[in-house]
């Protein structure tokens, strides 16, 4: 029932095909790179450091990936900045609450 | 400068290259192109077999390069067609014995006197690679449209692309189900291709035929009788002498084209 109703609005399992693409592009951008996921990751940490000296962002948005175009492999960081800072109260710190 | 080298390698095994080596050599000698076909797995030699010369073979490359005979002497000849020679691999020594400075001397020798050097690659990306890629002026690399096949030919297009000179790779997808493709459940040529981004020589379908040929020790372009993987044989070989045969579609989902193709005379495969 529940995959009548996925194929009713369209979403449906991807064939074996489609995963062998998916799991290929994923594999290369490692192969290439020489750079595991793990890697990766620990990089994205060390870069949002190194943002946040500078500008106010939104980590929980940061999405820094290997991409290919060609036979070449991309360095993409989406980095979105907070732009709605000035209507959240600012964060609270220690000291705040050690106001009376 | 003479002949053109061709170097026909895959990194992974067992996806074709010594029945595509063998082919493409019968099909430029039937289109009265000079050609040899150096069989550089040393130590696992087949091309051999495929070719239906193992019983012909007097002295191997490695009596070559350390001396034992003259070049001339290891060639052995195809009688069914007009110039086609195998230098044939040694069977009892390692790859060691052949260094890539043999292989660039061997094919120098052999430059002058034919129009076609194809040499067939050992798998792996270590010594046999190394020994096959030297001597290259350009590379076929081949794969099957599976994913260990895609990503060992990836690596090996890597390799290659990271030589200091600069030598032109095309692609030839061999084994292809149109069958399955259409069901979604084998990567299209344009998966392959879209992955892989590099120029597409050909693709070759899967065929039975394949398997029987090399029982008998007749490639499949030998034979009188049209088979799909033959035609796309002799497709490749044709671009490789530089005419412009068009690629036609394995995996068009409406058939449409596959049938006018046929209606054409064209081969249902590329």
């Amino acid at each position: 029932m529940a995959s009548f109703l996925e194929r009713l609005i369209g979403r449906r399992d991807p064939s074996s095909a489609e995963l062998a693409r998916e799991r290929l592009k994923l594999v290369l951008v490692t192969d290439r790179s020489d750079l595991s996921p793990d890697k990766l990751e620990r990089m994205q940490g060390e870069i949002i450091q190194v943002i946040r000296k500078y500008l106010e962002i939104d980590e929980t948005e940061v999405a820094i990936k290997l991409e290919q175009r060609d036979r070449k492999t991309y360095l993409v960081a989406d980095v979105p900045l907070e732009q709605d800072r000035i209507y959240k109260p600012p964060p609270k710190t220690d000291e705040d609450e050690a106001k009376p | 400068m003479g002949a053109r080298v061709i170097t026909i390698t895959s990194g992974k095994g067992g996806v074709g290259k010594t029945t595509a080596t063998a082919n493409l050599a019968v099909s430029l000698a039937t289109l009265n192109k000079k050609v040899v076909c150096v069989d550089a797995d040393i130590g696992l030699r087949n091309l051999d077999v495929v070719m239906g010369l193992e019983n012909r073979i007097v002295y191997d490359l490695v009596d070559v390069v350390e001396g034992r005979c003259k070049l001339r002497q290891a060639m052995v000849k195809d009688k069914r067609v007009p110039d086609l020679y195998l230098l044939p691999a040694a069977q009892t020594r390692d790859k060691t014995a052949v260094s890539p400075q043999d292989m660039v001397a061997l094919t120098d020798q052999l430059r002058e006197d034919y129009d076609l050097i194809l040499i067939d690659s050992p798998a792996g990306i270590e010594w046999g690679f190394r020994n096959a890629l030297a001597p290259a002026d350009e590379v076929i690399v081949i794969t099957n449209p599976e994913v260990s096949a895609v990503r060992d030919a990836d690596r090996i297009i890597g390799l290659i692309e990271a030589e200091e000179r600069r030598i032109p790779v095309s692609l030839m997808i061999n084994r292809v189900k149109p069958e399955m493709v259409r069901r979604g459940d084998m990567l299209s040529v344009n998966d392959v291709m879209e992955i892989l981004s590099i120029r597409l020589l050909g693709v070759v379908p899967e065929d039975q035929e394949i398997l029987i040929s090399s029982n008998k020790g007749t490639p499949l372009t030998l034979e009188d009788h049209k088979t799909p993987a033959g035609e796309a044989f002799l497709n490749i070989a044709r671009r490789v002498t530089g005419e412009n045969v068009p690629l036609i579609s394995l995996d068009q989902k409406g058939g449409v084209l596959r049938r006018l193709a046929r209606m054409f005379g064209s081969s249902d495969s590329t």
